[in-house]
């Protein structure tokens, strides 16, 4: 009888700990918590099929800001921005980058804290001459801008 | 592989400007080097942007953002001297951490 009670003791303590062990793993990559990678969206290797994983086919909005260079003399370094004028399009949560002619459409996926600016520059790769699309996602719909890119030296060469 | 990242916060009004650089190779797996190996897939998958203990931005990458990759990204609020942190990690397990103040 002792020795069970001993055990349970011992068994509660371990439990205890084990949570105390996973507070404290779980704190530092709080950061990621929030949003789980769509897998199947970066796995598509044509445009429409990305597109189809994000949800519903995105309507063009004036709101979204697409800014990207008309030509790019090195396909691997295009910069590109994002921007959304919040007074027609409000709330929005996510924007993807996607590249049609990429072996991977979908490029980036960028989640935006509630509340804050939506301003997004970065630098892709882009295979070859193609449309760049940026889709964001406000109250649960989908929204884009596209722009060609004509691309004088390929992005995904030796 | 901890990499290192050059990162400047500044005042913009309301707004508060982050651009950050980050060293990565960005290796797309569908390289192949001089000997015909096909160069295995490296880069970042994941990269928050913090300032103080909020996330103001989340983001998950392909293989499709440029080599040493560029980030810009711009939140409300942020006051001078405030801290502004951006952490990456790769696909090999790899991590990546810089941090700066608003000025």
């Amino acid at each position: 009888m002792n020795k069970t009670e001993k055990g349970r003791v011992s068994r509660r303590r371990l439990l205890n700990w084990v949570a105390l062990l996973s507070t404290a793993v779980a704190l530092p990559a709080r950061a990621w918590a929030a949003v789980t990678r769509p897998d199947t969206a970066f796995g598509a290797t044509a445009l429409d099929q990305a597109l189809m994983a994000l949800g519903e086919t995105p309507t063009r909005h004036e709101g979204v800001i697409f800014t990207t260079p008309d030509i790019a003399e090195n396909g691997a370094v295009v910069p590109i921005r994002v921007e959304v004028d919040q007074t027609v399009l409000p709330n929005v949560s996510k924007v993807y980058v996607l590249v049609e002619m990429n072996p991977n459409p979908l490029a980036a996926v960028f989640d935006i804290a509630s509340g804050t600016e939506v301003y997004i520059e970065t630098r892709v790769k882009v295979a070859q001459t193609g449309d760049l699309y940026a889709v964001v996602e406000s109250d649960g719909q989908l929204f884009m801008a596209s722009r060609e890119t004509k691309v004088t030296l390929g992005g995904c060469g030796g | 592989m901890a990499g290192r990242i050059k990162i400047r916060a500044q005042k913009k009004g309301e707004m508060t400007e982050v651009k950050a650089l980050m060293r990565h190779p960005m290796e797309t797996g569908m390289r192949k080097d001089q000997a015909g190996e096909s160069i295995p897939a490296h880069f970042i998958t994941d990269v928050a942007v913090l300032h103080g203990d909020q996330t103001v931005m989340q983001a998950h990458w392909g293989a499709a953002v440029s080599a040493n990759p560029f980030l810009g990204v711009r939140f409300q609020g942020g006051q001078a001297g405030d801290a502004v942190r951006v952490v990456w990690t790769d696909n090999q397990g790899g991590t990546g951490e810089g941090e700066t103040t608003i000025r």
